[in-house]
C-alpha cells in the first residue's frame, strides 16, 4: 500500500547531520584548521577569491573547508555571502604598473628593464611526487638574494612607444558592476573582463584553449605576465582625498597579439587582457586570449563564428554557479512534468500504433 | 536569525526588485530584467521564485510553499524552511489559508481569490529559447511581435506526431500582446493562468527575468482552429480520495507493472479524503 512520502523535513535534517560526519571525517586525525588551509593551500584559496569576487583569504579557507575541499561548492558560499554585504563605494584603479612583483615575466623580449623574475612557479618543476612530502615538519628555505629593481615597467609601453602595438586609452567611464545590474548584450569590454575575472577556471581555459587550436585564432604572444601586491586606494568624502586601504595579490597578463590590420585599423600588434585576484596564471592568461577573441568587433576582424567570439555564448556560460545550480536542478523531482509527457508519449504512440494496424490490415 | 534583515534580502535589494515587479505587472507577460542576487540557494533551484517572495512578504503573510503541487517535496520544505528562519511568517499547508504562495511546477487545485500572490519558479522564462537561443534575438521577436516561429513549430508537431509534443511550459499569449512561458507547469494547469482573481509573479534567478500576470487577465493557450488546446491528464480518477478532475501522479506499486494514480496536490487530496471521500485504493474503514 502506497503511503504518500512524508518526512522531507527530517530526511533534510538527518542528511545534513550526515554530510557534516563526513566533512570531518575519521576524528583520529587531526582537524584541519582554516590557517592550515589559508597558508598551504593558497592557489585553492586564490581560486575561490577569484572566482567567489571576494578577496578575503580567511573566509575564502573557511569556505573549502566546509565545502570539504569542492571548490565550487566554496565559492558558491562565498558568492552568497557576499551578496550579504552592503557596497560602500569603490576603489581608485589600482595600478598594477607599480605592483610589487614576486613573479615578472615576458615572453616577447628576452630582457627588459626590471628583468625577468620567474618566482614561485611550478613551470620548470618535474612533477614526480616528492614523497619526503609525505613526511611531516618539513620547512624549506629559499635563498634571498638582492632585492628586485623598483621600477618595472609595462612591457607593452616599449612597443606602443614606438606606434607597433593599438592604444588603450585610459577610460574615464566608472564601469557597470554586473553584480548589481543585469546583463544586457551586447556587454561591452568592461563587462566582459569583469564576468571573465569571476568566470569559471575550467571553461575560460577551455574557451581560450579553442581560440589556440583555431577557432578564433589570435596568435597570442605572453607579452607580460606579473604577480604581486598593489596597494588598493580609497577616496574617502569626508577627508577629500584617497587613503590607502590595503593591499592585494593580483595576476596581471597582457598579450600581444598578431594584427594584420584591417577596414579600420592599420597593421599593429593588438592586446588580450587578463586580470586575477591573487596568484591564478592559468586564469589570468586564458582571460586575455578570450578577451582578445571576443574583440573581433572593435578591430573590424572577421566573426569566424567560432565560439570563443561569440560574447553572449562565452559570458552566459561562463560562471560556475550559474551552471552548476542549472545543472544540478535536474536532480530536483521533476514527475509532474514527467508525468505529462509520459501521456502525451502514449498517445502519439498509441496513435501511430493504431496507424501501423490499420495499414497492415490493408 | 537577526543577523539577516526580514526575508534575507537587504531593502534596496527588495525595492530593486519591486520595481521590477510593478513594471512587470503593468506590462502583463513582459520579461523584465532584473539584478538577480546570488541567493543562499543553487540557480535552478528557485532563487527567482525566493527573491519574489522575500520582496512580497510582510509579516502579517502567511506562506505556503509547494513542488509538484506537494508540500512535503524536500526542496519545498527547504524554501518554507529558509522564510520561517528569515522572515518568521507564519505558515500552512492549506491554499486557501496562504495569503502567498511559492510555487514550482503546479498551480494549486483550490480556485486562488482576491488578494492572494502565487509566485512560480521559472528555470528558462524565454518562450522561444529553445527556437532561438540568442537573447539579442528574442527580445527583438517579442518587441517585434515576431511569432511566426512558434506557430510553425507548433504545425511541425502536428505534422510530424498528429499532436502538439509540448506537454508541460505550454506557451501561452498575454492579454493579445506577449508571447509567455507559463514555467514548466503541466499543459492540464494553463486554463487555470487565465481570469484568476490572484496576481501571478514569476521569477527566473539565474536568467534574472521577472514577469506577471495580473489579476483578471487572460491568458490563451497557443493553438489551431483544428487542433485546439487540450489540458489533459491521466484518463483516471485519483486512487486515495477518488476525485476525476485533478491532476494526478503515476506511482509505481511493485515490480510487475502495478501502479496507482494519486493527486499531486497533496492539500487537495488531504482536504478530499477528511471530508470523506475515497479511492480505489483507500485504507478500508475500521469496521470494529
Amino acid at each position: 500500500m502506497y503511503v504518500a512520502v512524508k518526512g522531507g523535513e527530517r530526511a533534510i535534517d538527518n542528511a545534513h547531520a550526515f554530510l557534516a560526519e563526513e566533512r570531518r571525517g575519521d576524528p583520529a586525525i587531526p582537524d584541519l584548521s582554516v590557517a592550515q588551509i589559508r597558508a598551504q593551500m593558497t592557489l585553492a584559496v586564490n581560486r575561490v577569491m577569484a572566482e567567489g569576487s571576494l578577496y578575503d583569504p580567511d573566509l575564502a579557507a573557511l569556505a573549502i573547508k566546509q565545502a570539504r575541499g569542492d571548490l565550487i561548492e566554496a565559492i558558491f558560499l562565498i558568492r552568497a555571502y557576499r551578496t550579504t554585504l552592503p557596497r560602500i563605494g569603490h576603489s581608485r584603479p589600482v595600478d598594477t604598473g607599480a605592483m610589487a612583483c614576486i613573479r615578472r615575466i615576458s615572453a616577447t623580449f628576452k630582457d627588459a628593464p626590471g628583468g625577468q623574475i620567474l618566482g614561485p612557479t611550478f613551470d620548470y618543476t618535474h612533477r614526480l611526487l616528492d614523497f619526503k612530502l609525505a613526511a611531516e615538519g618539513e620547512a624549506p628555505q629559499a635563498p634571498t638574494g638582492a632585492g628586485l629593481a623598483d621600477k618595472m615597467p609595462r612591457i607593452t609601453d616599449f612597443l606602443n612607444r614606438e606606434g607597433l602595438i593599438q592604444d588603450e586609452p585610459p577610460g574615464e567611464d566608472t564601469p557597470p558592476d554586473m553584480t548589481r545590474a543585469p546583463m544586457e548584450y551586447p556587454a561591452g569590454r568592461a563587462l566582459r573582463l569583469q564576468a571573465l575575472t569571476r568566470g569559471d577556471e575550467g571553461f575560460v581555459l577551455g574557451m581560450a584553449y579553442s581560440t589556440q587550436r583555431g577557432y578564433g585564432r589570435n596568435h597570442p604572444f605572453v607579452g607580460e605576465l606579473r604577480i604581486g601586491t598593489v596597494t588598493v586606494e580609497m577616496d574617502i568624502p569626508e577627508l577629500g582625498f584617497a587613503i590607502e586601504i590595503g593591499e592585494i595579490t593580483l595576476t596581471e597578463c597582457e598579450t600581444v597579439n598578431q594584427f594584420m590590420g584591417s577596414k579600420t585599423e592599420p597593421p599593429q600588434f593588438t592586446r588580450g587582457y587578463g586580470l586575477v585576484f591573487g596568484q591564478t596564471e592559468r586564469k589570468a592568461i586564458s582571460m586575455a586570449l578570450v578577451d582578445r577573441a571576443l574583440r573581433w568587433k572593435e578591430l573590424g576582424e572577421e566573426n569566424e563564428g567560432a565560439p570563443a567570439q561569440d560574447e553572449e555564448f562565452v559570458l552566459s556560460h561562463a560562471d560556475n554557479i550559474q551552471a552548476t545550480g542549472f545543472l544540478e536542478h535536474i536532480k530536483l523531482p521533476h514527475y509532474v512534468d514527467f508525468q505529462s509527457e509520459l501521456e502525451l508519449i502514449r498517445k502519439v504512440r498509441g496513435a501511430a500504433q493504431a496507424a501501423a494496424r490499420k495499414e497492415a490490415a490493408k | 536569525m537577526s543577523d539577516y534583515n526580514f526575508a534575507y534580502l537587504d531593502e534596496q535589494t527588495k525595492r530593486m526588485i519591486r520595481r521590477a515587479l510593478l513594471k512587470a505587472v503593468a506590462v502583463p507577460g513582459y520579461q523584465v530584467p532584473f539584478a538577480s542576487r546570488e541567493m543562499p540557494m543553487p540557480y535552478g533551484w528557485g532563487t527567482g521564485g525566493v527573491q519574489v517572495t522575500a520582496a512580497c512578504l510582510t509579516p502579517e503573510d502567511t506562506l505556503k510553499v509547494i513542488d509538484q503541487g506537494a508540500d512535503d517535496t524536500t526542496n519545498a520544505v527547504s524554501i518554507r524552511k529558509f522564510f520561517q528562519r528569515t522572515a518568521g511568517v507564519a505558515v500552512t499547508e492549506r491554499t486557501s489559508e496562504a495569503s502567498v504562495i511559492q510555487t514550482r511546477h503546479r498551480i494549486p487545485e483550490t480556485p486562488l481569490t482576491e488578494g492572494q500572490i502565487l509566485v512560480y519558479q521559472v528555470p528558462i522564462p524565454e518562450p522561444l529559447r529553445f527556437l532561438e537561443p540568442r537573447e539579442t534575438e528574442t527580445r527583438r521577436m517579442h518587441a517585434l511581435e515576431e511569432y511566426g516561429l512558434m506557430h510553425v513549430k507548433l504545425y511541425e508537431d502536428i505534422a510530424k506526431n498528429g499532436a502538439i509534443a509540448t506537454s508541460y511550459a505550454y506557451p501561452v499569449k498575454v492579454e493579445g500582446r506577449y508571447v509567455m512561458d507559463p514555467s514548466p507547469i503541466p499543459k492540464f494547469d494553463n486554463p487555470k493562468l487565465s481570469g484568476t482573481p490572484a496576481l501571478q509573479l514569476f521569477g527566473a534567478g539565474r536568467e534574472q527575468r521577472i514577469y506577471a500576470i495580473p489579476p483578471h487577465t487572460q491568458v490563451i493557450s497557443l493553438d489551431f482552429e483544428d487542433y485546439p488546446f487540450e489540458a489533459t491528464k491521466a484518463p483516471h480518477p485519483c486512487d486515495l480520495c477518488g476525485d476525476d478532475g485533478s491532476y494526478l501522479d503515476e506511482v509505481i506499486t511493485d515490480d510487475a507493472g502495478g501502479r496507482m494514480f494519486v493527486c499531486s496536490d497533496t492539500d487537495h487530496c488531504e482536504s478530499r479524503r477528511a471530508a470523506g471521500h475515497r479511492g480505489r485504493m483507500s485504507p478500508k474503514e475500521n469496521a470494529a
